[in-house]
């Protein structure tokens, strides 16, 4: 890319949005550490947690890493891989309650 | 939104510029600086880095009938004789996001051209990551100190000192990398380098407040792994 073929031009945004999510991330934190603090347990707990948890990293991304404002081309090239990290999950939760159920059968039953 | 414009050529927002951006026979991401385009790549690797962690974790703990530690307990502190579950966490999350935030506004101040209020805005950030790498080091020589090992600790599953130690360590890893790049970059900005397009180390790249930005990507992405470590290690 030619340096000398640019222009300066370069716009910003007002202080107004970054201070907004700023604050909006704390008080998501404060929400997820409440979970903990009130010791809310199955499945309220494990909902909770995801739901702030997706909040603060969409905030992040969105518009601390200007996501948002980015071109389609970048946040397609950057969100699609994501999928592949969810096939993988799945697979391994799968296979982690294989493992479990295994080892729970032969220490029970044994090997014979 | 910091993109330069390339004589000749207009980019068009929506999957019309996406098709132009992909299929034009070309560069990819044209206009984009090639440092914040490869920064992107990078992160988008350390994704993958760091979900392998926390997948392998999953099935660790998911795979043992032993009882896995709970954190809120391991991870708390007395205070004033007072037992406060996840305090030292809690603390180092708000540290970390509100060096998230410092950095946020410097990347705005750095495109604004306010050379003394990035570099504080900097400097800030660069603290803030110093304050958690600190309480980290706390954090494991406690741990360390009741016992936690990679292959034992008398709070329950073996596992659980293993993927402590590999995923807060390489977290902190990160951190501290972050940490010493935002002081050499709050020194090259209070020295004016980005006002004065000054050449940078090992790169013929001409200084630019584009790099602040691509310091803030790394910086953002450090936090954004955090959030995943204290939801799925700290509070599940």
């Amino acid at each position: 890319m030619d340096e000398t073929n640019k222009k300066e031009q370069t716009t910003t945004h007002k202080i107004g949005i970054y201070l907004w999510i700023w604050g909006l991330l704390f008080v998501l934190s404060f929400f997820s550490y409440m979970v903990d603090w009130y010791q809310f347990q199955g499945m309220l707990r494990w909902s909770l947690i995801l739901i702030f948890m997706f909040l603060k990293a969409g905030l992040i991304m969105a518009f601390f890493m200007h996501l948002f404002w980015e071109r389609y081309a970048l946040v397609n090239v950057l969100l699609w891989p994501m999928t592949a990290i969810g096939c993988f999950i799945f697979l391994m939760a799968a296979e982690f309650k294989y493992t479990l159920f295994t080892r729970i059968f032969y220490f029970f039953i044994g090997g014979g | 939104m910091s993109d330069p414009k390339i004589e000749g050529y207009e980019f068009k927002p929506g999957f019309r510029g996406m098709a132009d951006d992909t299929g034009s026979d070309q560069t990819m991401f044209k206009g984009v600086h090639w440092g914040k385009a490869m920064m992107w790549i990078f992160l988008l690797s350390d994704t993958f880095v760091f979900s392998c962690f926390l997948i392998s974790y999953m099935k660790g703990r998911g795979s043992t009938p032993v009882e896995w530690p709970n954190a809120s307990e391991v991870f708390g502190l007395h205070v004033f004789g007072v037992e406060v579950p996840l305090l030292l966490i809690a603390i180092m999350t708000f540290v970390l996001i509100t060096s998230s935030g410092t950095m946020a506004l410097a990347v705005k101040y750095g495109y604004e051209k306010n050379r003394k209020m990035c570099g504080w805005l900097i400097l800030a950030t660069a603290v803030g990551g110093l304050i958690f790498v600190g309480m980290q080091a706390f954090e494991w020589s406690k741990l360390i100190s009741e016992g936690v090992r990679p292959w034992e600790n008398p709070f329950g599953a073996p596992q659980f000192g293993g993927f402590f130690f590999m995923i807060t360590g390489f977290h902190g890893t990160h951190v501290s990398i972050g940490v010493i790049f935002l002081f050499i970059y709050a020194y090259k900005t209070f020295a004016g380098h980005y006002d004065e397009r000054k050449r940078g180390w090992f790169t013929t790249m001409k200084g630019d407040y584009v790099e602040i930005e691509i310091l803030g990507l790394y910086w953002h992405f450090v936090d954004l792994v955090w959030v995943f470590i204290f939801a799925f290690f700290y509070l599940w």
